[in-house]
């Protein structure tokens, strides 16, 4: 599940085992009480998640239902959430998962079905006209106005939303100065790249100075460069007090962007937090990666040894070394718990085994027990990684792996 | 519908709501409200401006066809002893007509379908702070603008080709309401077909609306001159373009037999209400999920 791009806290130093099994003397107590510490803070953060009352909010959702006519379900299903104000909330879910058809509710393109949406405080559907003053919107594909210049589907934008003359062209060119558009101003948009096309397309949303902006699948088909730009102007005008709202699927984005993420499927809202608090909600995602030698008890009895500390989900045996030191075996994913899931048989650790130890908990406050257990049977580690869940694990242990 | 003194000022003003922000740099002032009549200009002005930029794309547009029509009917055929030269007394008129309602038909109805189909680019628009039909009318007062060019520009065009016209002074001031009456219909007109016509039945456009609608207006022949062809001139009847071409003869040639003045005033009006009600609520549905 969670191991690729795993951080490697550790590597086959010889001594690095030696100093965990020195600084680690059999304290598994102490290790708990740290875990449940561990675990006890976060539930704070989900509480205050939950209920963002007493919080200025940006963006307030509720109970909202979208049915399109002649579609026998609903696009948006009973769907609830609060952005706070100034904060970067990312909306993620599968393709048709309602994340559009929100947005565009909130962008008083879409008539809600039943519901209330409100953005800085106003009605979407009621004070329609206030609403569209106080937000900008960067869509999915781009739809800037093509009989335009850069420049001028700037400053018509700022026109239509009462700029003056002055300030319109004033704000137009600081904006592609700051998109690095400035030398395509003159330049009609027929010619801009997919890259360049998105940042006029942010830098049009920002004219009017919103209070909430909107970024629908900010980045898809960008290069790197495009999007980590994309990225840092995001980070920027959160720091300037912009809410954004962005709906993607791409996990790393959503990680690395959002303050807290709502995962959406089928039109209802699954969870909402951040995305490290998601991460570690996740059950027995994290693990940690054991390379052993030299132990004369059979892989199967360390497996079934480690299953029985605490937080120890479940342990795998990915496979035997054989005298190069390379893993002989594929991995072998358990069948649940215990050792009855690996597949080495009953060979003897002695030439090295890797075993693949899923935690309930923070994986590094299992490092110590784990070694002490190996140690206890002669087996040396010489490697030991920790893998960290992603958020796409989250995200697929949520909505599952069904293709959309 | 002016801007407050209060709301004007408030554009250099301080964030108007609470939150300290995160970093020194102050939260970008909400904006005031702007009244719509204002973001109804910057909407057409942006429309003339596009206009503006494609100016011999325009002129083409529109002077290409009627030109040739005169000179084709009007001048070779009457040289060549087909027609008569009172000929141009009756097509003329009818010309400025039609130049009124298709300018206006034309510079609405296409770029709409292509707009709420593929470019999507009237969503920027359709995020100003105005009321989404006030776009809707927009568009209307769009297409009327350009008929109404359309229409004068043919004037002097006639005039070049057929230097014999006269018409009577008294017969200008009802000509321009019956031009301008045109100029809304075609974009009244234009506003319904854009939004009602799907986007995979464009092709269809020309063949099916545009050339039945130029030939069944009564611009090509006077009204009253089709009573031996009764089921056409029923056809015809149903067609505004017809009141718009009779009322426009009506000022300018009198002598012609045409339709009642007030008929063709009050038809075109009619029209224009209708139209304008099914082409607003066409663009709503379009605009509006």
């Amino acid at each position: 599940m969670a191991t690729d791009g795993s951080v490697r806290r550790s590597d086959g130093d010889p001594n690095g085992p030696l100093d965990l099994l020195d600084s680690a003397p059999g304290s598994p107590t102490e290790v708990t009480h740290t875990d449940i510490g561990a675990a006890g803070e976060p539930a704070a953060l989900v509480a205050a998640g939950a209920d963002p009352a007493g919080q200025d909010i940006a963006v307030e959702v509720t109970a909202l239902v979208k049915r399109y006519p002649k579609s026998p379900v609903n696009a948006v299903d009973g769907l609830s959430f609060a952005v706070r104000r100034g904060e970067i909330f990312g909306l993620l879910g599968p393709n048709g998962a309602g994340k559009t058809t929100t947005v565009g509710v909130l962008t008083t393109r879409v008539l809600p079905t039943s519901g209330t949406a409100t953005v800085a405080g106003l009605d979407v559907v009621r004070d329609a006209v206030a609403v569209r003053a106080r937000l900008g919107v960067v869509p999915q594909r781009v739809n800037l106005d093509r009989s335009l210049t850069t420049r001028n589907n700037l400053v018509f934008h700022a026109a239509y939303h009462g700029l003056s003359r002055a300030e319109r062209t004033a704000r137009a060119d600081e904006l592609l100065e700051r998109m690095g558009l400035a030398d395509k101003a003159k330049v009609s948009v027929d010619q801009l790249s997919g890259g360049q096309s998105q940042r006029l397309m942010i830098a049009r949303a920002l004219m009017h100075r919103p209070e909430v902006l909107f970024l629908d699948e900010p980045s898809t088909g960008l290069d790197p460069q495009a999007r980590l730009f994309v990225h840092d102007r995001v980070r920027a005008l959160r720091d300037e007090g912009v809410t954004v709202v962005l709906t993607t699927h791409d996990m790393d984005e959503a990680a690395k962007l959002s303050d807290r993420v709502g995962i959406v499927d089928h039109g209802r809202m699954l969870t909402v937090d951040t995305p490290g608090q998601l991460v570690r909600s996740l059950p027995g995602s994290a693990t940690l990666e054991v390379t052993v030698r030299g132990s004369d008890v059979p892989a199967v009895m360390l497996v079934a040894a480690l299953t029985e500390l605490p937080d120890v989900e479940r342990v795998e045996q990915l496979g035997v070394l054989d005298t190069a030191g390379a893993a002989a075996g594929a991995g072998v994913p358990g069948g649940g718990s215990g050792a009855g899931g690996a597949g080495g048989g009953p060979a003897a650790a002695a030439d090295g085994a890797r075993l693949r130890v899923y935690v309930a908990g923070e994986p590094a406050a299992l490092i110590g027990p784990v070694v002490s257990v190996l140690a206890a049977r002669a087996a040396t580690v010489s490697d030991l990684s920790i893998g960290e869940p992603s958020l796409e694990d989250v995200f697929i242990h949520l909505t599952g792996r069904d293709l959309r | 519908m002016t801007v407050p003194a209060a709301a004007a000022a408030d554009w250099a003003g301080p964030p108007r709501s609470a939150g300290p922000p995160r970093s020194a740099e102050p939260i970008a002032p909400a904006a005031p409200p702007c009244p719509p009549a204002r973001v109804f200009l910057a909407v057409l002005s942006r429309d003339v401006h596009v206009t503006g930029k494609e100016l011999v794309a325009f002129l083409a547009q529109t002077l290409i066809q009627p030109f040739f029509f005169l000179f084709i009917f009007v001048k070779v055929l009457s040289n060549a002893g087909f027609v008569t030269t009172s000929y141009g007394d009756i097509m003329l008129p009818g010309l400025i007509a039609l130049n009124a309602f298709f300018g206006g038909l034309q510079a609405v109805a296409f770029p709409l379908v292509l707009d709420f189909a593929w470019t999507r680019e009237i969503e920027d628009r359709l995020l100003a702070p105005m009321p989404i039909p006030l776009v809707a009318v927009e568009k209307m007062v769009y297409g009327a603008l350009r008929g109404l060019v359309a229409s004068l520009l043919m004037v002097p065009i006639g005039l070049l080709v057929l230097p014999s016209v006269s018409w009577p002074v008294s017969g200008l001031a009802p000509a321009l309401l019956c031009t301008v009456l045109g100029a809304v219909l075609g974009g009244t007109m234009g506003l319904a077909i854009g939004t009602l016509v799907p986007p995979r039945r464009i092709n269809v456009l020309f063949a099916v609306i545009f050339a039945p609608l130029m030939f069944t207006g009564s611009v090509q022949f006077p009204w009253l001159a089709l009573s031996s062809e009764r089921w056409f001139q029923v056809l015809c009847a149903l067609n505004p373009l017809t009141y718009v071409s009779e009322g426009v003869r009506a000022a300018l040639v009198p002598a012609v037999p045409h339709l009642p003045f007030w008929l063709c005033v009050g038809v075109s009006v009619l029209s224009v209400a209708a139209l304008a009600w099914i082409g607003i609520r066409g663009f709503m549905r379009r605009a509006l999920d």
